[in-house]
């Protein structure tokens, strides 16, 4: 049976966006996938705006400041430091925010999904606020530009010198982690280079580092200006020469087509079709726009192995059912104890490998809360739930912190509040006769081939009106293991 | 009730893997494995936040202790001697009644090269049992499971008391269950609506939609199971009213019972006292070392406590020279504690840190810690060891 055009574009936007929003359900039988792609791709190729999450207080307490040196040669006071790290947490918390709302309700779904991606790739812990924000706009401006382009400015952020030790690699005393992620997770892999490239990239890097408003320093008298031999060239290499080197090698757009591959189109990899895209990724040098255009416009793309086959990372579960179900967040901290309970917090990645993704998402407690979020959004129900400690986040202070912010992270024990908006999504069911709305429903929840049978959800649902019926079984259907998958 | 034996048990276990295909969604709701009393079990404490070892296990003689730390060292009169020259911490009064009791073993200097002073990295070499270069995204118990347990729908054998699992009991197939009460997981996954969205599943080819329904499966059957066996034998002792005192007497209550459990994993924290550490250690050691002491007296008198083998960690130690602000910052290598009524080796088990030999003010490591995860594999659970460190490692000889 030919898949219909509902079922492709739905799998186009959970793919190359955050899932359906309720405002474009009327055209999703109508549009063609590519039609709808270059609707896609137009609304994405606009200038994203700056996230600013820093407040007026935070930038006041930055001005002056130069040199993150000097912060630490205690010229601040260590209540003014200890007042400076807990307003900067909750600067990266309301930023966390922030993205999530342009996740939900920005037409430019395709570059927002993709600064998704590329924010695992590029995965940077830093408690650092000013640093995060410019490290977000770096990759949101880049996002479907030049990986080229994305991989210098990456390089050059205080978020990421500074995440991987950059600020320590100096002429005498080489420090050899940037150099090595950078081949490592951010370029070529691993296996596809020696150590001793390692080492002499590490010394193309000396001297590269950020003062505290995150702006690229390059001090001159600890950098190692001698001759270095990176992957068979040799020369008085600078960082940003060793980058070209990484890029010059095919491997480089093997390594990002493949991670893509898995990212937007399955986990199990067709080596024939990502060593197509790394082609055409190497020769169109590196243009992102035309490597998702040949993945997206693709006929393999829409092949039904590809369908419903991914499993949603918690940030693509809670995002996908806001867009569905447009709601108001009386407790907006609330989306980010999910997020931690869930096992992905914005702006925490578990390492600089990023997030594993995949079956990884899954175990007993993240199912069975993902199943109970929807009852939670309704229920006005409490979380009983308690997340654990981060101490890089609390610094020593958790117990002060737990006192003081519930978590440091979301309120535990406070209800979600939300006040879903159910106008539209109600009235796009209005034609819809009783007896066939649990399959329209499950029809665009789901990408899976088989759904929980309409009796089940039926048997659980309000049938005292029409309305209540489509409200509850929506929401049963979000509460099934069919609706993690996209 | 059929008792049977260890060996039995393993081999019905892997019966168990054959059977898999066959219809099963449903089977896991009915008929349990029986684990015999004498059953060996290992607790694994996480002391989160990289404890300060050289204040919980302390060189009360050595001149450069006090010298480095004129703030934070603890005074050989106030600390509970252990030798001539060995003390614990004054709040650890639990642990120095296991020592004298011949229950307790102290590893020094256990730690890897090339250490990482990041908590949440440290943390994942020490749960993963990765090197400090690689990437792994699987959990040392984890993988224990998988070895054991590969497609059984039984994913009691490793239990953590929390919310959330952690990465240490995540395996490429299988995955720990993590409760704070039995009571309350029960409550949470009774939901008849998930019952039935289970029991209406039909197999699948779809594989990650045959995942998700196994976990949901083994969910449900196991939330169940660990209800039942909680409420068979509880533990009548009384324990401190704190988070760890409740999590323990849950865990002794699961050990009377004949759940099939090998693995109880839970944490207690934050050890991270970059600043104002006295209060904080002493707070934190007043916990561990009160619910310590009553769960081993509560196993004693249960005639558990040869069974059980429980070890601590942290992912680092802290650095020897006190900091500016009464606290210590990130180190390397620490001290692990052994508890349990069937030690081999017992007291201070190697030598204690050199501190005129350090790394940039560090302590060296001696004992790669994933020698201690292959010991306790092959020696205590008798399992593949190599298989699931991914590498040969000495074996230790403290069990």
């Amino acid at each position: 049976m030919p898949l219909s055009n509902q079922l492709k574009n739905q799998h186009l936007l959970w793919r190359a966006g955050f899932g359906p929003a309720v405002e474009q359900l009327d055209n999703l039988d109508s549009a063609s996938p590519q039609t709808l792609y270059k609707r896609l791709q137009k609304a994405s190729s606009k200038k994203p705006e700056y996230l600013q999450a820093a407040d007026n207080y935070l930038q006041g307490l930055m001005i002056g400041i130069q040199d993150i040196g000097r912060l630490q040669k205690q010229e601040m006071s260590p209540e003014q430091r200890k007042e400076l790290q807990r307003k900067s947490r909750e600067g990266i918390r309301s930023l966390n925010i922030y993205w999530i709302n342009e996740m939900v309700n920005s037409d430019a779904q395709l570059r927002e999904k993709m600064a998704f991606f590329w924010h695992g790739h590029f995965a940077c812990r830093n408690l650092n606020v000013f640093f995060q924000q410019q490290l977000l706009d770096v990759i949101r401006q880049n996002a479907l530009g030049n990986f080229r382009d994305l991989l210098h400015e990456v390089s050059r952020t205080g978020a990421m010198l500074n995440f991987l030790n950059n600020n320590q690699n100096k002429k005498d005393h080489p420090n050899e982690n940037f150099a090595r992620e950078v081949m490592e997770l951010f370029t070529m892999g691993r296996g596809n280079y020696t150590e001793h490239d390692v080492k002499e990239a590490a010394r193309a890097f000396t001297g590269w580092g950020a003062n505290a408003r995150g702006e690229f320093i390059f001090r001159k008298f600890q950098h190692d200006d001698g001759s270095k031999t990176v992957l068979g060239k040799t020369g008085n290499f600078d960082g940003d020469e060793v980058l070209d080197i990484l890029l010059d090698q095919k491997q480089t757009a093997r390594y990002i087509s493949q991670k893509i591959y898995r990212f937007f189109v399955n986990e199990n990899v067709d080596q024939k079709k990502s060593e197509w895209l790394a082609d055409r990724f190497y020769r169109n040098d590196y243009n992102i726009d035309k490597l998702m255009e040949d993945i997206f416009t693709n006929d393999w793309f829409y092949g039904d192995n590809n369908i419903g086959c991914r499993i949603k990372s918690p940030i693509e579960l809670l995002v996908g059912i806001q867009r569905m179900l447009p709601m108001k967040l009386e407790n907006e901290e609330a989306l980010l104890l999910l997020e931690r309970v869930l096992g992905q917090i914005l702006f925490y990645p578990p390492n600089v490998a990023g997030w594993p993704g995949g079956k990884t998402w899954i175990d007993s407690s993240t199912l069975m809360m993902r199943m109970r979020i929807p009852q939670l959004i309704n229920d006005r129900d409490e979380f009983n739930i308690k997340p654990k400690d981060d101490d890089d986040q609390m610094m020593g202070r958790g117990d002060e912190m737990k006192k003081k912010d519930g978590y440091g992270m979301g309120k535990a024990g406070r209800p979600i509040n939300a006040e879903v908006d159910w106008s539209a999504y109600l009235k796009f069911y209005d034609s819809v006769p009783r007896e066939q709305l649990v399959n329209d429903i499950s029809g665009i929840l789901l990408q899976t081939k088989k759904a929980v049978g309409p009796e089940v959800i039926t048997q659980y649902a309000d049938n005292s009106s029409k309305e209540n019926f489509i409200k509850t079984a929506t929401l049963q259907i979000m509460s099934t293991p069919e609706y993690q998958l996209c | 009730m059929v008792i049977i034996k260890r060996r039995q048990f393993l081999q019905l276990g892997s019966l168990a893997t054959a059977s898999f295909m066959v219809p099963k969604f449903l089977k896991a709701f009915e008929k349990v494995d029986r684990v015999p009393p004498g059953n060996k079990v290992m607790v694994i404490l996480q002391l989160s936040g990289g404890n300060d070892g050289l204040n919980t296990v302390i060189p009360v003689r050595n001149d450069i202790y006090y010298r480095e730390r004129p703030r934070l060292g603890i005074e050989q009169t106030k600390a509970l001697s252990l030798t001539d020259e060995v003390a614990l911490h004054p709040a650890l009064v639990g642990l120095k009644e296991l020592y004298d009791d011949g229950s307790l073993g102290i590893l020094n200097n256990v730690g890897y090269p090339n250490p990482d002073r990041s908590h949440f990295r440290s943390m994942d070499i020490w749960q993963t049992g990765s090197g400090s270069d690689e990437y792994i995204t699987t959990g040392w118990v984890g993988r224990y499971l998988d070895a054991q347990c590969h497609g059984c729908d039984k994913p009691t054998y490793a239990l953590e008391i929390d919310d959330v699992l952690s990465l240490a009991l995540k395996g490429q197939n299988a995955k720990a269950i993590a409760m704070k009460d039995p009571k309350r997981l029960f409550g949470t996954s009774n939901e008849k609506f998930f019952k039935d969205v289970l029991k209406n599943h039909r197999d699948n080819s779809e594989e990650t939609v045959d995942y998700l329904y196994k976990t949901l499966s083994e969910t449900l059957s196991s939330a169940n199971y660990i209800f039942e066996q909680s409420k068979a034998h509880p533990s009548t002792t009384e324990y401190p009213k704190t988070e760890l005192g409740n999590g323990l007497k849950t865990i002794a209550s699961l050990i009377f019972s004949e759940i099939n459990t090998k693995v109880y994993y839970i944490s207690l924290g934050s050890f991270d006292t970059h600043v104002n550490q006295q209060a904080q250690q002493q707070r934190l050691f007043t916990e561990f070392s009160d619910a310590v002491k009553a769960f081993s007296k509560d196993l004693k008198a249960n005639n558990r406590f040869n069974d059980v083998l429980m070890f601590t960690f942290s992912e680092f130690g802290r650095r020897v020279s006190q900091n500016a602000s009464g606290g210590t910052d990130h180190g390397t290598a620490n001290n692990m504690f052994l508890i349990g009524g069937a030690l081999k080796q017992k007291g201070l088990i190697n030598p204690m840190p050199d501190l005129s030999d350090l790394t940039e003010g560090d302590l060296k490591y001696k004992i790669d810690f994933k020698t201690v995860y292959a010991t306790v594999l092959r020696n205590w659970l008798d399992a593949d060891d190599t298989a699931i460190l991914g590498k040969k490692y000495e074996h230790l000889s403290f069990c």
